[in-house]
C-alpha cells in the first residue's frame, strides 16, 4: 500500500539532489536545472497532499508554479546568454562584478 | 499491488535521474536526465490521479522548458577551454555533506509526523480538466489573471536582456 508518506520522503529526497546540485555545481545553466528539480519536488509533495486530503486546490497550485518556474527560467537563460557574452563565462563563481 | 510496483519502478527511476543530473559533466546529458525525471514525475502524477497535471508537465516542462534549455547550450556554444572552467564543482565535500544532513533530516521529520497518523480515506477526487478549470476560473482567478501578467513581465525581461544590439554597444 502506497500512502502519503512514501510520496512525501520521494519529494524530500529529490529536493534534497536539487539542494546538492545548486551548491555544488558552478556551472549557471545547472544551477538553473537543479532549481528546477527542486521546483518538481515541491509540486510532487502538492500533488500528493490533494490527493490525500481530497481537496483539488493542490493541483492548482502546482498549475501555477510550473507558470511561474517557466518565466523563471526565461529570464535566468536570458541572464546566461549575457554572461556568456559579455564575460565569457558560464562559471558563477567568476561572475563577481559586485563584489568588493 | 500494481500501484506498489509502479510507484517504485517510477520512484526508483526519477531518483537515479536525478542523480545523474546532479553529477553528469556534459549539460547536456544533466538536461536529459531531467528530461527522463520529468516523464517520471508526470507517470507519479498519474498514480495521484493528476491527469491534467500530467499532461501539463510534459507539454510545458518537458516540450518547452527543457528545449528552452538545449536551445540555449547549443546557442552559446563556448569553446572548450571556457567549458572546462564551468565543469569543476566546488565545495563538493561540504555541499554533499550539508545536503545528506538536511535529507536524512527532512525524510525523518516526514516519516515521524506521519506515523501513527492515519489519514481518513476520502471520496476519490481526480483532476479531471472540468475540475481544475471550475477552481481556476473561481476560486483562484485572480492569481490566473496574475500569471499572464507575470508571463507577459518574463518576456520584455527575457527579450531586453538577450538583445543582441543594446543601446550601449
Amino acid at each position: 500500500m502506497i500512502t502519503l508518506t512514501h510520496y512525501l520522503v520521494l519529494s524530500a529526497l529529490l529536493f534534497t539532489i536539487g539542494l546538492a546540485g545548486i551548491m555544488t555545481r558552478r556551472n549557471v545553466i545547472l544551477i538553473l536545472l537543479c532549481i528546477e528539480l527542486m521546483f518538481n519536488a515541491a509540486n510532487l509533495a502538492f500533488i500528493a497532499f490533494a490527493k490525500s486530503l481530497g481537496d483539488p486546490s493542490g493541483q492548482v497550485i502546482v498549475f501555477f508554479v510550473i507558470t511561474v518556474a517557466a518565466a523563471e527560467v526565461t529570464v535566468g537563460l536570458a541572464i546566461a546568454i549575457l554572461m556568456a557574452r559579455r564575460l565569457s563565462t558560464l562559471n558563477a563563481d567568476e561572475v563577481s562584478l559586485l563584489k568588493w | 499491488m500494481a500501484e506498489a510496483i509502479f510507484f517504485y519502478l517510477f520512484a526508483g527511476l526519477a531518483l537515479i535521474a536525478a542523480l545523474l543530473v546532479v553529477t553528469s559533466r556534459q549539460p547536456v546529458y544533466s538536461v536529459l536526465s531531467l528530461l527522463v525525471a520529468m516523464f517520471c514525475l508526470a507517470s507519479l502524477f498519474v498514480l495521484l490521479g493528476a491527469y491534467v497535471v500530467a499532461a501539463l508537465q510534459i507539454l510545458l516542462y518537458a516540450g518547452a522548458v527543457l528545449v528552452l534549455f538545449l536551445f540555449v547550450i547549443m546557442l552559446l556554444n563556448l569553446d572548450r577551454e571556457t567549458l572546462a572552467r564551468t565543469r569543476s564543482f566546488t565545495l563538493r565535500g561540504a555541499g554533499t555533506l550539508v545536503a545528506l544532513v538536511l535529507g536524512m533530516g527532512l525524510v525523518r521529520i516526514v516519516a515521524h509526523a506521519m506515523a501513527g497518523r492515519s489519514v481518513p480515506p476520502v471520496p476519490e477526487q481526480t483532476g479531471t480538466v472540468e475540475r481544475l478549470a471550475q477552481l481556476l476560473f473561481t476560486k483562484y482567478l485572480l492569481p490566473f489573471e496574475l500569471t499572464s501578467f507575470l508571463i507577459l513581465a518574463a518576456i520584455i525581461g527575457a527579450i531586453t536582456l538577450a538583445r543582441s544590439t543594446g543601446p550601449d554597444e
